[in-house]
């Protein structure tokens, strides 16, 4: 026998209203434990995607929409632009690198997106399997495309157009899969790539098989056979100065649109926060009245406890004794509602990945273990402390004999 | 060994109390009998060092008492003194076993006589019982033992007998006087049933309020 197991055994001697202050706690805490876990993955997650890429450069719209459909590809573009109009840009002295991308067709839901080799090199992508794509219509599936398609190298499919999955197949040239990228955690996982040669011809009317058997081109921009477009340009800059003058130009003299990621995330997660912290006071709120029940139920069982604790004075325990059992009590109670709080946490998070396998929580992982988890513990164990310390205030003044001639 | 002598005490103007002075050896036995209202718990009490006299001294062994207080007044209690209650008062949440290793537990006791005691008060079967579950013959049996729990040098019991029948009242008073000539402690029984006096020579009547 000893202090904890003493408190432990009056705990369980009312499963009911100890089960139900622990979930009522674990409630507020697993709400708590998921914000933490997304906002920490989400903010990681688009940092990472989002590195090397200081501009991008698309039609005019929404800047927030050019970056979500160009860096993370979620959104829908914003429209395409002429590709002599970006190129031109390739040739200003503040630009250290472009690379372009062509969007238009998926497969399966997952993009078809076309670009060159640089795009690989700005990720640091390494091929799995297989090698990457030199003539039209070859593609490179994301590792997480590879694995939810079940599709292997040496496959071919048919594309569709548009960006979402329920739009219309093309019934012209098939892709063909020439390598698989390693898994790599960001957002090329759930692309397929391919040059922005195979998402013009894609398009094309005829079929002119010399431009077929052409190699594309793996750098830049490829060489127009007509006129052409490109949906939109990852920019990096040559040099500080880029940041405040290049903006400007493009915004106010071309009829395309520049937007920093960096700014425009920042600008969502500010969009966003106002919606955490609603959900977060929700979660506070739900953890103050939890905090309550549990000051109620220690303060109720006292009275029929009072005889109990009297009892325990005269087999030697002091008023200190039975200060710490009162309070045992209390942080017991929350420490167990912080692990089931945590658990619910991670298993909710892990049902919603699983049910959005495309979505932009698609590469959020449930079995990430955060710092911050362990802040909660001693949060909730705070909570049982200070819920604790006017019944077990009042369990160290009780006057024995009193008590004992009572009832 | 117990020592009482000149205690005055009083809960207010109207009730106050001069209690005879006692002296027991250890393994001697004492009936305090009187009436309701005439301080008899009061008495009791105050041998256990749940309540403080006015003045006079309690002394245990080599130990005033009424001179410890708090955390060490507990500690002596727990060790020193085993007291019975009128109600058995056993902690519902606990096993029986577990009533007397929380006794043990307080003290710093290892209570290797347990067992032994469950076996002697003839509940020995009942150990992993709650206290519910128990009659009323049983959980005073559970409350003795618990009392006896830490071999206390003085036992203290407050009306004992009073809701039991005959035949269980009787068990009860000779299991407390067994065990208390066993370990050599004085005994005290406070009681206003005169079923107890058939059982105890040696006694003193509370004159009530003085
Ligand atoms: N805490 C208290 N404050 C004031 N008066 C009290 C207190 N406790 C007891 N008394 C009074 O002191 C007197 C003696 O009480 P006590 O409990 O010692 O009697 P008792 O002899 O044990 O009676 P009973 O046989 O009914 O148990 C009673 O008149 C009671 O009303
Ligand atoms: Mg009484």
């Amino acid at each position: 026998m000893n202090m904890l197991k003493l408190s432990w055994k009056y705990l369980v001697a009312k499963p009911l209203n100890t089960g139900l202050n622990i979930l009522l706690l674990a409630l507020g805490l697993a709400i708590i434990t998921v914000l933490i876990l997304i906002q920490d993955q989400f903010e990681n997650k688009m940092t990472k995607d989002a590195e090397g890429i200081d501009l991008v450069v698309g039609a005019k719209g929404s800047p927030l929409q050019l970056i979500l459909s160009s860096v993370y590809h979620i959104d829908y573009p914003t429209g395409n632009i002429d590709m002599e109009e970006a190129q031109s840009l390739s040739r200003n002295r503040l630009v250290k690198n472009i690379i372009p991308l062509g969007m238009g067709d998926n497969y399966q839901g997952y993009r078809i997106v076309g670009t060159n080799h640089d795009y690989l090199e700005l990720y640091k992508a390494e091929i799995e399997m297989g090698e990457v794509w030199r003539k039209p219509f070859d593609v490179v599936l994301g590792a997480v495309v590879a694995e939810k398609l079940n599709l292997k190298v040496g496959d071919s499919f048919i594309g569709s157009h548009g960006i979402g999955s329920s739009s219309h197949e093309h019934d012209e040239h098939p892709y063909k899969i020439t390598g698989i990228l390693a898994k790599s955690s960001n957002v090329l996982d759930n692309l397929i790539l391919t040059s922005i040669e195979s998402v013009w011809y894609s398009h094309d009317e005829g079929h002119d098989h010399d431009k077929f058997e052409a190699d594309v081109t793996t750098s830049g921009f490829p060489p127009a056979d007509e006129d052409r477009e490109v949906t939109s340009l990852l920019l990096q800059y040559r040099n500080p100065m880029a940041a405040v003058q290049l903006p400007r130009f493009i915004n106010s003299r071309t009829s395309m649109q520049a937007a920093s990621p960096s700014f425009e995330i920042s600008r969502l997660f500010e969009l966003l926060g106002v919606g955490v912290k609603l959900i977060q006071g929700l979660a506070f709120a739900i953890i103050v009245i939890a905090g309550l029940g549990i000051f109620i139920a220690l303060f109720n069982s006292l009275k029929e406890r009072k005889y109990d604790l009297a009892v325990m004075r005269t087999l030697g325990a002091s008023s200190l004794q039975l200060f710490i059992h009162i309070v045992l009590e209390g942080i017991i109670l929350t420490f167990i509602g912080a692990l089931l709080g945590i658990a619910i946490g991670h298993l909710f998070l892990a049902v919603l990945v699983m049910q959005n396998e495309q979505g932009a929580i698609s590469g959020l992982s449930a079995a990430v273990f955060l710092r911050e988890e362990l802040y909660i513990i001693g949060y909730a164990i705070a909570v049982g402390f200070i819920a604790s310390l006017i019944p077990a205030w009042t369990a160290y003044q009780t006057d024995i004999a009193k008590q004992l001639t009572k009832s | 060994m117990l020592s009482v002598k000149n205690i005055k005490f009083q809960y207010d103007a109207q009730n106050s109390f001069q209690i005879p002075d006692i002296n027991l050896k250890a393994g001697e036995q004492l009936l305090i009998l009187g009436k309701s209202g005439s301080g008899k718990t009061t008495i009791l009490n105050i041998l256990g060092g749940l309540l403080k006299p006015d003045s006079g001294e309690v002394k245990l062994g080599d130990t005033l008492v009424n001179q410890l207080s708090g955390a060490k007044l507990d500690k002596f209690r727990g060790k020193h003194i085993g007291i019975v209650f009128q109600k058995p008062h056993i902690l519902a949440p606990l096993t029986v076993e577990d009533n007397l290793r929380l006794a043990n537990y307080f003290v710093g006791a290892k209570g290797e006589r347990n067992l032994e005691l469950l076996k002697e008060l003839g509940i020995y079967n009942k150990r992993k019982s709650k206290v519910t579950t128990l009659s009323e013959g049983e959980a005073q049996r559970v409350s003795i033992a618990r009392a006896l729990a830490n071999h206390p040098q003085l036992i203290l019991a407050d009306e004992p007998t009073a809701s039991l029948d005959d035949e269980n009242a009787a068990i009860v008073i000779k299991l407390l006087q067994e065990q208390a000539q066993k370990f050599n402690a004085a005994l005290i029984i406070v009681t206003h049933d005169q079923r107890v006096k058939d059982h105890i020579s040696n006694h003193i009547i509370m004159g009530g309020k003085s």
